[in-house]
């Protein structure tokens, strides 16, 4: 599973059912150290998203019948 | 020239009064008289002024409706109802279902009326408010372009998530088009914006400039929404209808966006707590792995061949002691056998019996048993115990 191209949301999410998965405990030492190192990859794209995050500002606005999304400001 | 019963005539009356627009939505403004609340729980009274009265009734469920507002005789109040005419008595009746203290303004009185309606029909029933998404990637803004409240919900999603995307859908906010505009900017937010949530916001103003808000055109645009939406209009004092029937009430616009997003400093610091976690079970399981290797060591070594051979060599061993002690024992048993089978045989022995005194007589080769066999003058041979000697028969 790749790390890169998660929402912020399917990031976190794995991340929570990672830790949940390694604290059942009753895990090979292989698996559990899998699941270590796939955490520590969401936990970096957690953070990256977190740290890099910029509040982008759209407008709807009328087209023809319809509506499109155009940049604010 | 026709004839009517007093029935059909009442059904005809009863008819024409319902039919009438005017008379099926209708205010009435007096004081009440002859307030009385009957076993099954219906209030009638008689609504009067200074020349004419009124028969009301105003049944169960809307009472209950009212809240803590109890009428009483002579109370000035305002009521809104139907006119219809009830058979048995041939009595009109008017009956209320809204009924609100005299000097409570216009607009007050239309709020009271469409909320108790939408209440009813089950618009505010909380089992139906849907619950925000818990991280929504974006957000649709139905409120004025211009003014304070656009740049608060910009601030404090900025501030607290910018990981969203805000879509704005303008509108006008108040005034007249003001419902229409602000129903057709949550219909194309929820149609074109692909937004997960959206927040109708508003500032503070007064029930006038609110009333946009508090039209039914807006809280049925707002039910139809697929999107869920929170709603901040004017300040925290303020209930406006689209407050009630959005899925989430916020006391403010700053409020709504506040609750629209989760924070993203609360994020990192779960983040931050996962990451740790899982340092410290990862920890855990690298020891737990060694003590399982230790462990499996010591399990080896007491499964090792080595053990099974020493324990058959024991086992050898032991067999080799207990086949000697059985030898031995044996041994000891044939030798008393034999020592007694000695005994035995030295009781048989000749010249033991010899030894005892008793002799053997020899005729020739054999071995005289009886007086038949010798005759006076033969010569035998007598033997004892330590020889022989030669002697001759007398008789």
């Amino acid at each position: 599973m790749e790390a890169e191209g998660l929402s912020f949301e399917e990031a976190f999410g794995q991340l929570e059912q990672t830790v949940a998965t390694l604290e059942q405990g009753d895990l090979s030492l292989e698996r559990a150290l899998a699941l270590f190192e796939e955490g520590m990859r969401l936990v970096g794209r957690c953070n990256a998203m977190l740290d890099q995050a910029e509040l982008r500002i759209r407008q709807l606005v009328p087209s023809g019948d319809g509506y499109v999304l155009a940049d604010l400001e | 020239m026709e004839v009517y019963t007093v029935g059909a005539l009442t059904r005809y009356l009863k008819e024409l009064l319902e039919v009438d627009p005017l008379l099926q939505d209708l205010w009435v403004e007096g004081e009440i008289s002859n307030f009385v609340v009957s076993a099954a729980g219906h209030a009638y009274f008689t609504l009067k002024d200074a020349s004419s009265q009124l028969r009301c009734a105003l049944f169960r469920s809307r009472l209950a409706a009212m809240g803590s507002y109890r009428p009483a005789n002579g109370s000035a109040v305002i009521a809104h109802g139907r006119l219809s005419l009830y058979e048995a008595q041939g009595n009109y009746q008017f009956y209320v279902d809204l009924l609100q203290p005299e000097g409570v303004g216009a607009l007050h009185l239309q709020f009271e009326l469409l909320r108790s309606r939408l209440e009813r029909e089950g618009l505010f029933d909380p089992a139906r408010k849907r619950p925000l998404p818990r991280f929504p990637r974006r957000v649709g803004v139905v409120t004025s372009p211009t003014g304070a409240v656009l740049h608060d919900i910009i601030h404090v999603l900025r501030r607290r998530y910018p990981l969203v995307e805000l879509v704005l859908a303008a509108t006008l906010v108040q005034g007249d088009g003001a419902a229409a505009r602000i129903c057709e900017a949550i219909r194309a937010l929820d149609e074109h914006g692909g937004v997960d949530l959206m927040i109708v916001a508003r500032g503070g103003g007064s029930l006038e400039e609110l009333w946009p808000f508090n039209e039914e055109r807006v809280a049925r645009a707002i039910y139809a929404a697929h999107a869920p939406v929170v709603a901040g209009i004017g300040h925290e004092t303020d209930y406006t209808i689209a407050d009630l029937v959005a899925d989430l009430r916020a006391p403010t616009p700053s409020a709504a966006a506040e609750l629209a997003v989760p924070d993203w400093r609360e994020c990192q610091a779960q983040v931050a707590a996962w990451q740790r976690q899982m340092a410290l079970l990862a920890a855990r399981r690298c020891a737990a792995g060694r003590a399982g290797i230790r462990h499996a060591g010591g399990a080896l070594l007491r499964l090792s061949p080595q053990a099974r051979i020493d324990r058959r060599r024991q086992q050898g061993d032991d067999l080799a002691l207990r086949a000697q002690a059985r030898l031995t024992h044996l041994l000891a048993v044939w030798r008393t056998k034999v020592e007694g089978r000695a005994l035995q045989l030295g009781s048989l022995d000749p010249n033991a019996v010899l030894g005892r005194g008793y002799s053997i007589c020899w005729a020739g080769d054999g071995v005289v048993r009886s007086v038949a066999q010798v005759s006076p003058g033969d010569a035998v041979t007598v033997q004892v115990s330590d020889g022989k000697f030669r002697t001759e028969v007398v008789g």
